[in-house]
């Protein structure tokens, strides 16, 4: 009898590797609470910073956590597990069961001025690790681009930060960004989000810095098709309908 | 904040192509070093900025906003940046960021600069 040879072991993943999503064609929502207004995901392909039409910012929101004892890694997990009870009133964050972790898509309600849902999109979860986590954005978001949150001691206290390089994703959105109206929405947005996140860790008052990087002024024509799948578009299209199907589901 | 965990040096092979070594982690700490490389790769005549990442230990998504903002600054000045030395893990994660769209990725250095025509 003759001893079947012993296979190779495999190679061992590196642990950063995991870290990652795999690349996907298309997105697909999978566990998503039937309250959420899910438009403009399914189907919908990933745009980066180089797929959107307008000028390119990197927009970084930070907040000091004075007097909060926990490591970076604690605080990211809080932050992940409640990740859209941060949002400010109105938005709604509607994630998988698995929650963040890369290669999940969540799909995002966004409300406009008087809480009115303005916006149906969604993210796909790029990267998480222990002390940081990255969104992209599908076709019709407002942006193309990144989103990346994360944690860091410096000078003794955590700081929590969110960082967008983004472009505007067709021209409508972008004349919103010149007029200043998608910015400021933006900017009160992670304002409120980061001032939330820090009261939850106790820190009254806390004051959010704010930094505006211009990377690139120029906007892409190439990209002007964008405006098809526009999300707000679609939303205000599609709300009439999606609100009629839930009246009748619950009837 | 924290220290860098990268190192980078510049060689140029040609008049007309630049190429970064890359070695370590590219995280949001190695913004100085990798813009101060690009500096000193650029000149009048360079063409293309070639980015080899053969000695590339982890890179997170602060790394590949780095890589984004460095392209666009490669971009204006007219030249083109190419990439090399990836490994099948991260060449999928710049096919995930779409950057492979904009970025031209080649397997050796010799390919890179061959299609620099250098």
């Amino acid at each position: 009898m003759t001893t079947p040879p012993t296979p190779p072991p495999e190679p061992e993943e590196e642990p950063h590797f995991a870290s990652w999503a795999l690349p996907v064609s298309k997105l697909k929502t999978e566990d998503i609470s039937s309250d959420a207004i899910n438009l403009n995901v399914n189907g919908r392909r990933l745009t980066g910073p180089i797929q959107g039409f307008g000028q390119m910012w990197q927009k970084t929101y930070k907040v000091r956590l004075p007097g909060v004892s926990l490591t970076p890694h604690e605080i990211v997990d809080v932050w992940k597990k409640n990740f859209g009870s941060f949002w400010p009133k109105g938005n709604r964050f509607y994630g998988s069961v698995i929650g963040i972790a890369p290669g999940e898509v969540a799909v995002l309600n966004l409300a406009g001025p008087g809480g009115v849902p303005l916006v149906s999109t969604g993210v796909l979860v790029i990267y998480a690790d222990d002390i940081s986590f990255s969104f992209m954005t599908p076709e019709g978001h407002t942006f193309a681009g990144m989103i990346t949150f994360g944690v860091a001691e410096e000078e003794g206290a955590p700081i929590a930060q969110v960082q967008l390089l983004v472009r505007a994703m067709d021209p409508i959105y972008e004349l919103g960004c010149r007029v200043g109206v998608v910015h400021k929405m933006e900017d009160v947005h992670w304002h409120a989000t980061l001032t939330n996140l820090a009261a939850h860790f106790g820190v009254r008052d806390a004051k959010v810095e704010q930094k505006n990087t211009l990377v690139d002024p120029r906007v892409q024509w190439g990209e002007a098709k964008n405006v098809w799948h526009n999300a707000a578009i679609r939303t205000g299209l599609y709300m009439p309908v999606t609100l009629m199907k839930k009246v009748f589901k619950r009837g | 904040m924290s220290q860098a965990k990268v190192t980078v040096s510049v060689r140029k092979p040609n008049p007309q192509a630049g190429i970064i070594d890359i070695q370590g982690e590219v995280t949001a700490t190695a913004e100085t070093a990798l813009m101060e490389a690009y500096a000193q790769a650029s000149n009048g005549n360079t063409r293309a900025i070639v980015l080899n990442f053969s000695g590339l230990e982890y890179m997170n998504s602060s790394g590949i906003g780095l890589v984004v903002t460095l392209l666009i600054r490669v971009n204006r000045q007219k030249q083109r940046l190419l990439a090399c030395g990836l490994s099948d893990h991260y060449k999928q994660i710049f096919e995930l960021t779409r950057l492979n769209e904009a970025i031209g990725i080649y397997n050796t250095e010799a390919e890179a600069l061959a299609a620099v025509g250098g």
